[in-house]
């Protein structure tokens, strides 16, 4: 048994490790610099997580970083412009925010009615969990007695 | 049948079809802009065709109409004559109208003008549509009032008529707002209006100062 | 003359529609089984008409017949045949055509196969049927009119959508949707049936299985085909951006998920008789609201089909399904009450319960997320966005439970759990998730939904895996042959059983083709010049031309990228840029993807320098994304599997068919 264990896990390694290597090697992409290699700085990766979080405003649904729209890549542009006149993250977001107003973030702010779309699912889930776990219980006990006696 | 509980069924349904019916009375393509009641966004812009540059700094005093368009953008063909009508009305009022094109080239906007007849106004050239995002425009056309303190008075989304900017634009000659109060760095930095507003405030602090 | 037998045909099923409905349910009323027969007529009839109607429409779109309203919004001559005949189905009123085809064709087939055998429930079914049919056949007559007569006739049309002809998935998914979402209606309508003639046992249920069990699997494959398609040509490297209108493809499946689970607990223990109808009237308004919703202007979407009358139509037919039902199901509620009992925590059925808990939680998550925008505009006055980052926040815990599950049900059996061979079963799949987790730990990995779900899923897939192997080691101990033919042999002695294990290893490659790819992204966005590299994840790619081409329609950009992996060329890929005449200076992207069993590459051109010189470039490279594909397939082949009719064993519609007609009704 524990050697066909090994086995199968062995598989499941073997498949996975393809998958998580390039994420490892990519962590180390940064110091290597080959040839005419153009590397990514702190300012991409803020970039890029600034536009994921707004909206691309002639696009439908899709966020700043995903679409590959004309405006999108100014307005991405423009996050790396702030960047880079040293804004930090959440003045950047701010000032997309003050421009186009709280529909241009992708996830609505977590506070005041907004709470609600935040909070409404746990209540729900909660809730439900109470709800089917009292009504499991009442499902199992008190129909034992007949059930034994069938038997 | 219990027609109790039925009745239940019914206090559920009606919410949720209000809530639908609600939603068919609202255009998800029509988003409200924070900006009116807020100062305009300052910019610096070169005029097309021309070696001038025009800054909304310069036009206090003035009411301003700004409208974004471009050549590609089918509903600018409406509005067009109704712009040019309207300017050349209230031009000798003082009011200034300026076109700015975006995400267009100028080589396009100059052939679609000539198409469209002329313009009774200059347009101003955006490159890489930093104004367009700074006065938060998504489409086009999207036309801004903005009044003699350089505030914004209202945001057009879509095509606006000559009757629409009349009704917007007569009021603020008849009645200008009162001036703007110069307002110290201080007090600016207190009221959580961010950069491009601020310095536009700021700057005109300095120009009443000096 | 094409456009006058078109309509001449909806006409007529309209009015037949409404005379089947009404003999129905006066032929149930009045114990008349001629008139009840006439109902099944009626509906046998109006799949002649809707056939002949959507011939009619393919000729005149083939012919360019351009006095047809739909044929001058859509065809032109110059584009290809194969084309033309899929438009039927690329703008709003063709599809409400070919919507109302599938409907009669699923309302004749249901009609057929269980005749008369079902007496009261079967009339009504069709009578709901029917009735769903009517509304499809009036706005066919009224606002979605395809056959409208175009006065002057114009020379030639503007063609479909170039969005949506660039990519062969555009003739496979809206079929699929269509079979997928019209499919639920069978369901419901027997559901709704039994609920109207008083039959509250489970008949209804198992007739409609089967049909649950195909609809679901069509809807699946949509989904996904929807997924491939947004992946392959939109350009982002994404395959799902929550978008109203494709959570309102993913609504219905899930509550359809959930019923295909939780039906089997009122099948084999007579529990949850009313949360099975609720689920499968659940499932059928989510799909008339997901069509509400494209189709109505309600909220902006990629898929919105434009605004019209047609969205007041929709609300009026969801107000009167929805009330009515609502009040047909708590008026009933008493007397479906549940006869049943568990006979323990620790069995199969608890784990439905508990995956029925998190589908529902799932759903009233995305319809909330959905439908919020239009809430906080009702309530404060304000627009806002619920995107990805909210769902992908709220969705993933449960995910990562779900998937969980999918590994622990068939551990359980049914009734009261075995500890000891519990353990036993525990053990390898167990191990295998320790393993991962350590294994992702080592590897560097520290997302902690993404470690979750790995480890699941590990455990999830050996869970099931597990079973097949378990099963087929014991058959071959028995005698049962060569490893293929015992597997073989295992599956076929309980096809719902396998199938469903089949369909749960599919879910679980595709949820970890999800989480890799979506967990381990890599993306880059580069301004090179030519012969300038980037690097990402292992390859590299070389900026090595730029051209363009003028053709009649559009004027393209293309790229040329050069991709090296430890040095060495390994092919090259074009991602292009199409302007297309009509579009203005928008241009549409096609990105290019080289597709590995354990990533993709994936390069979008966003922008060049005109004289070549140079261009940007978003390079992706996104593990595993080609497990999400292939685990789409093996859910459907898995349930197909446990639909696909056997002669040797006699069916459990045949069984119920056989029990009723003993009862003797109709």
């Amino acid at each position: 048994m524990t050697g066909r264990m090994a086995r199968v896990l062995a598989v499941i390694a073997a498949v996975l490790a393809p998958a998580f290597g390039p994420a490892a090697a990519h962590a180390e992409a940064g110091i290597q610099a080959r040839g005419r290699v153009v590397e990514e700085t702190l300012i991409d990766r803020q970039t890029r997580e600034i536009s994921s979080q707004l909206r691309c405003v002639v696009c439908q649904g899709l966020s700043l970083q995903d679409s590959p729209s004309q405006l999108a890549q100014e307005m991405r542009a423009i996050v790396r412009e702030k960047l880079e006149e040293g804004m930090t993250p959440a003045e950047v977001k701010a000032y997309f925010l003050d421009r186009y107003g709280e529909w241009v973030l992708l996830a609505p702010e977590p506070k005041g009615f907004n709470l609600l779309v935040y909070v409404m699912p746990v209540l729900m889930l909660v809730g439900g969990a109470g709800f089917v776990f009292f009504k499991a219980r009442s499902w199992t006990k008190p129909q034992d007695v007949p059930e034994t006696a069938d038997v | 049948m219990n027609w109790k509980r039925s009745a239940v069924g019914v206090g559920i349904s009606v919410p949720i079809l209000a809530l639908l019916a609600f939603g068919m009375t609202k255009n998800p393509n029509v988003i409200p802009s924070p900006l009116p009641g807020r100062p305009a966004p300052e910019f610096a812009l070169p005029v097309m065709d021309e070696p001038d540059t025009v800054r909304l700094a310069d036009l206090r005093g003035n009411v301003v109409v700004l409208n974004f368009w471009a050549s590609w953008c089918l509903e600018c063909r409406h509005e067009h004559s109704d712009l040019s009508m309207a300017a050349r009305l209230f031009e000798p009022q003082g009011v200034r109208f300026y076109g700015v094109l975006y995400n267009d080239t100028p080589t396009n906007g100059r052939t679609w003008i000539r198409e469209m007849g002329g313009q009774y106004y200059p347009s101003l050239v955006d490159e890489g549509s930093r104004t367009a995002v700074s006065y938060g425009l998504y489409g086009v056309p999207e036309t801004f009032i903005i009044d003699q303190n350089g505030t914004v008075v209202h945001k057009q989304i879509g095509p606006i008529t000559l009757s629409r900017l009349s009704a917007l634009i007569q009021p603020l000659l008849d009645e200008p707002p009162a001036p703007a109060v110069p307002v110290g760095g201080d007090e600016a930095a207190g009221t959580g209006v961010t950069d491009d507003a601020m310095e536009a405030v700021a700057g005109d602090a300095a120009e009443v100062t000096s | 003359m094409t456009r006058i037998i078109g309509s001449s045909a909806v006409i007529a099923a309209l009015a037949i529609a409404s005379y089947g409905m009404i003999a129905a349910v006066v032929g149930v009323k009045r114990r008349e089984a001629a008139l009840v027969r006439s109902a099944r007529a009626a509906a046998y009839t109006c799949f002649g008409l809707m056939t002949v109607a959507n011939l009619a429409m393919i000729y005149g779109l083939v012919t360019h017949d351009f006095s047809i309203d739909y044929v001058a919004q859509v065809g032109s001559r110059a584009t290809p045949v194969f084309f033309t005949v899929i438009s039927l189905w690329s703008a709003l009123e063709g599809s409400i055509l070919f919507w109302g085809w599938v409907l009669a064709l699923y309302a004749a087939l249901a009609m057929w196969i269980t005749k008369s055998s079902l007496g009261s429930l079967g009339a009504y079914a069709n009578a709901v049927l029917l009735f769903v049919s009517a509304f499809f056949y009036i706005l066919l007559v009224g606002p979605a009119n395809p056959f409208g007569l175009v006065s002057p006739v114009p020379l030639d049309g503007p063609g479909p959508n170039p969005l949506l002809q660039n990519h062969i998935l555009m003739a496979v998914h809206p079929p699929l949707l269509y079979l997928g979402y019209v499919g639920m209606t069978v369901p419901f309508a027997f559901g709704l049936g039994a609920l109207l003639s008083g039959r509250l046992d489970d008949t209804w249920l198992r007739v409609t299985r089967t049909w649950t069990v195909a609809a679901w699997s069509f809807l699946t494959l949509a989904i996904v085909a929807g997924m491939w398609w947004s992946y392959e040509v939109l350009g982002w490297g994404g395959y799902w951006a929550w978008d109203p209108v494709e959570n309102a493809s993913f609504l219905p499946w899930l509550t359809a998920t959930a019923f295909m689970h939780s039906a089997m607990v009122q099948e084999r223990r007579g529990l949850l008789r009313v949360w099975n109808m609720s689920l499968i009237i659940a499932t059928f308004l989510l799909t008339i609201l997901g069509t509400f919703l494209t189709r109505s202007g309600v909220i902006s979407s990629v898929h919105a089909f434009g605004e019209g009358p047609i969205g007041t139509y929709f609300l009026a037919f969801m107000a009167v399904t929805l009330v009515f039902s609502m009040v047909m199901l708590l008026g009933r509620s008493t007397e479906l009450r549940s006869e049943g009992h568990l006979d323990s925590m620790a069995s199969r059925e608890t784990v439905f319960l508990g995956n029925n808990l998190l589908f529902t939680a799932f759903t009233f998550t995305v319809l909330l997320g959905t439908l919020f925008p239009i809430l906080a505009e009702a309530a404060r006055g304000v627009k806002v966005s619920v995107g990805a980052p909210f769902f992908n926040m709220m969705t993933i815990p449960l995910c990562v439970a779900l998937i969980f599950l999918v590994g622990v049900g068939p551990m359980l059996p049914w009734r009261v759990a075995n500890m000891e061979e519990l353990r036993r079963k525990l053990r390898i799949p167990g191990g295998a998730a320790v393993l991962t987790l350590a294994v992702a730990l080592t590897l560097g990995m520290r997302d902690f939904w993404g470690l979750l779900a790995f480890t699941a899923g590990a455990f999830a897939l050996l869970g099931n895996v597990q079973e097949f192997v378990l099963g087929t080691m014991a058959r071959r101990r028995a005698g049962g042959g060569s490893i293929p033919r015992a597997l073989w042999g295992l599956m076929n002695s309980n096809p719902r059983r396998y199938g469903g294990y089949t369909a749960h290893i599919g879910l679980v490659l595709m949820a970890i083709g999800i989480t890799a790819s979506s967990a381990f992204r890599m993306e880059r966005e580069a301004t090179v010049r030519l012969g300038e590299m980037v690097e990402l994840g292992g390859y590299t790619v070389r900026f090595e031309e730029l051209w363009a081409e003028d053709q009649p329609h559009r004027f393209v950009v293309g790229s040329r990228f050069a991709v090296l992996i430890n040095g060495r060329e390994r092919g090259e890929m074009n991602p292009r840029l199409n302007y297309y005449r009509a579009r203005g200076s928008e241009p549409i992207t096609t990105p290019s993807v080289r597709t590995r069993a354990h990533n993709d590459l994936y390069l979008t051109l966003l922008a060049f320098e005109s004289d070549g010189s140079s261009a940007t470039v978003t390079v992706i490279v996104e593990p595993l994304v080609v497990w999400i594909w292939i685990g789409s397939l093996i859910i459907a082949m898995g349930a197909f599997f446990s639909i696909w009719p056997r002669r040797r064993r006699p069916s459990p519609v045949r069984r119920t068919r056989n029990e009723l007609q003993e009862a003797g009704v109709a």
